[in-house]
C-alpha cells in the first residue's frame, strides 16, 4: 500500500445511492482513495462506474450518501434522508481538487492545443499568461507534445487528443485525477501512449481514480481493483489478489470474459 | 445614360435612409438577440417560457404591423407609452423584431454545442458565465453565420417597409421618380443598390465562413 501517513483519504465516498427515473444506477457505493494511490474500477457496461466517477466531482448529483475530498464535505444526507450538498462556492472549490479526463477527450475545439491548456488556469486560477504558459509548456513537455502546441484539436489523432486532455487537466494542478473510459474511444494502436502518460503520473504518485476495461492496466498499475456489476460494487481487493482471485462469482465471470 | 446617372443622386439619399436603419438595427438587434437567446435557454422556467412568448409574438406578427403600432398605438398605452419620431419608431419595429429572429438563431447555435464542453469548462472550475462567454459562446459563431447572413440579407430588402411611416429609404425614393418622370428604370436602378448591398453581405459573411473554419481543418 503506498503512502498512508495523511490522515483523511483524497476521495471517501460512503453508500452513494444514485437513479436516472425508475433505473437504480447506484445501490449503494463506497470507496476509499488514499494519497498516491491508483484505484481502476472495472465491470461490464451498464454497471454504474462512469456514473459513480461523475458523482465524485459533481457531474452528476447523488440521491443520498456522503461525499468528502481531502476531508472535506462535498455532500452529505442528513437525518431526515435529505441529500445536502456544499454551497455552490464551497462545491467548486472541493472539485477543483480534482481534475477529469473524458472518454471523448472534449478539448476546446476553438482552441488550440496550448490554449486548451492555459484557459482554466488563467480564468479561474487567476494566473497571469506567461506563468500560465510556462505551467503548460512542462506539461506539453511531459506528454510528448510540444510540437502541438499551436495546432487546434482537429488535427490530432485520438492519441494525441486524450494526452493534451490529460495535461489540460494536470495544468490545474489538481491533487486527485479521475479517468472516464480515457481509453475506450480510441483505436487500439493508440491506447499505449495514453496509457504510458497515465502509468508515468502513477509513477509520480498521483492518486487516480480509473474507470477502465484496460485489463492490463488495471493489473500492472493500479494498486486496487474494484469490481462493480448492476449498480454495486462487488469486490475490492488489491490488485495481484484480485486478478488472483477476486473473490466474487460476478467479478470471476467477468474476469474468465475478459482475459 | 445620362438619365441613369441623374438618378444616382436621389437614390443614393434614399440608400441612406436604408443603410441607416440596417446599421442601427443590426447594431441594437445582435446584443439584444444574444440576451434573449441566453434566457430562452436558462434553466429559469418563467424567464424563459417569457422569452419564448415574445418570440412567438414578435414572429407571429407582421413587420409592419409592429412599425404601425409603436409610431400609432404606442402612445396611448398607458404606462409604457411614449411617442417616438418616425425613424426612431422604425428602429424600435426592427430592432425588437429582429432580435427574436436573431434569438432563435443563437439559440440553435448554443444547443448545438455538445455537452461535453460543458462538462470539460466546469471540471476545469469554470462557472456558466465563464463557460458561456469563453467556451460556448465562440463555438457557436460558425454554425450560425450561414442563417445570420440569410437574415441580415432579408434586413437589407425589409428595410423598405419603411415607406409606410412616410420615411424616404431606397425604393421609395425610386418609386417618387418613377412616378414624376413616367418610366420605370429608378427601380431597375434601385435593384442595383439592393443587390450591391447584399452582394458585399454576401461577400463579407463568406470571408468570416472561411476564417471561422480554421480550427475545423
Amino acid at each position: 500500500m503506498p503512502n498512508m501517513t495523511s490522515d483523511a483519504p483524497m476521495i471517501e465516498a460512503r453508500d452513494i445511492r444514485k437513479a436516472f427515473g425508475a433505473n437504480q444506477v447506484l445501490r449503494g457505493v463506497s470507496l476509499q482513495l488514499r494519497q498516491g494511490e491508483v484505484v481502476a474500477v472495472i465491470g461490464p457496461s451498464g454497471s454504474g462506474k462512469s456514473t459513480f466517477l461523475r458523482c465524485l466531482n459533481h457531474l452528476e448529483t447523488i440521491d443520498s450518501g456522503h461525499i468528502a475530498i481531502e476531508g472535506e464535505t462535498l455532500v452529505t444526507t442528513d437525518a431526515q434522508g435529505r441529500c445536502v450538498y456544499a454551497p455552490d462556492a464551497e462545491l467548486r472549490r472541493i472539485c477543483r481538487k480534482t481534475g477529469m479526463v473524458f472518454q471523448h477527450f472534449n478539448l476546446f475545439g476553438h482552441l488550440t492545443v496550448l490554449e486548451n491548456l492555459i484557459e482554466a488556469p488563467m480564468v479561474v486560477q487567476g494566473l497571469s499568461r506567461e506563468a500560465a504558459i510556462a505551467r503548460a509548456e512542462r506539461l506539453l513537455a511531459k506528454v510528448g507534445l510540444s510540437d502541438k502546441q499551436g495546432n487546434y484539436p482537429a488535427r490530432l489523432s485520438g492519441g494525441q487528443k486524450q494526452r493534451v486532455a490529460i495535461a489540460r487537466a494536470l495544468c490545474m494542478e489538481p491533487d486527485i485525477m479521475l479517468f472516464d473510459e480515457p481509453t475506450s474511444a480510441l483505436d487500439p494502436e493508440l491506447t499505449g501512449e495514453v496509457l504510458r502518460t497515465m502509468r508515468e503520473l502513477a509513477d509520480e504518485r498521483m492518486t487516480m481514480l480509473v474507470v477502465t476495461h484496460e485489463m492490463g492496466f488495471a493489473r500492472e498499475v493500479a494498486n486496487t481493483v474494484a469490481f462493480m456489476d448492476q449498480g454495486e460494487l462487488v469486490a475490492a481487493r488489491p490488485a495481484a489478489d484480485f486478478f488472483a482471485d477476486p473473490g466474487h462469482e460476478r467479478a470471476r465471470a467477468f474476469l474468465r470474459h475478459m482475459l | 445614360m445620362d438619365y441613369v446617372l441623374s438618378l444616382l443622386g436621389p437614390l443614393a439619399q434614399g440608400a441612406a435612409v436604408t443603410l441607416k436603419l440596417f446599421a442601427i438595427t443590426l447594431a441594437l438587434a445582435v446584443p439584444l438577440g444574444l440576451v434573449l437567446a441566453l434566457a430562452r435557454v436558462s434553466r429559469f422556467a418563467p424567464l424563459s417560457a417569457a422569452v419564448n412568448g415574445y418570440i412567438w409574438l414578435m414572429r407571429g406578427t407582421p413587420l409592419m404591423l409592429q412599425m404601425l403600432f409603436i409610431y400609432f398605438a404606442l402612445p396611448f398605452v398607458p404606462v409604457i407609452g411614449v411617442r417616438l419620431p418616425d425613424f426612431p419608431a422604425a428602429v424600435a419595429a426592427f430592432a425588437l423584431n429582429y432580435a427574436a429572429y436573431f434569438a432563435e438563431i443563437f439559440r440553435s447555435g448554443i444547443q448545438s454545442v455538445d455537452r461535453g464542453q460543458y462538462e470539460a469548462a466546469k471540471v476545469l472550475g469554470m462557472g456558466y458565465g465563464q463557460t458561456m462567454r469563453r467556451i460556448v459562446l465562440p463555438q457557436t459563431v460558425r454554425s450560425i453565420l450561414p442563417p445570420m447572413s440569410n437574415e441580415t440579407i432579408t434586413l437589407v430588402k425589409d428595410t423598405s417597409l419603411i415607406y409606410v411611416l412616410a420615411l424616404n429609404d431606397l425604393l421609395r425614393a425610386a418609386r417618387g421618380i418613377v412616378q414624376r418622370d413616367f418610366t420605370t428604370t429608378p427601380f431597375i436602378v434601385a435593384a442595383a443598390f439592393y443587390l450591391i448591398m447584399t452582394l458585399i453581405l454576401t461577400w463579407g459573411f463568406q470571408r468570416m465562413e472561411k476564417r471561422y473554419a480554421k480550427y475545423d481543418q
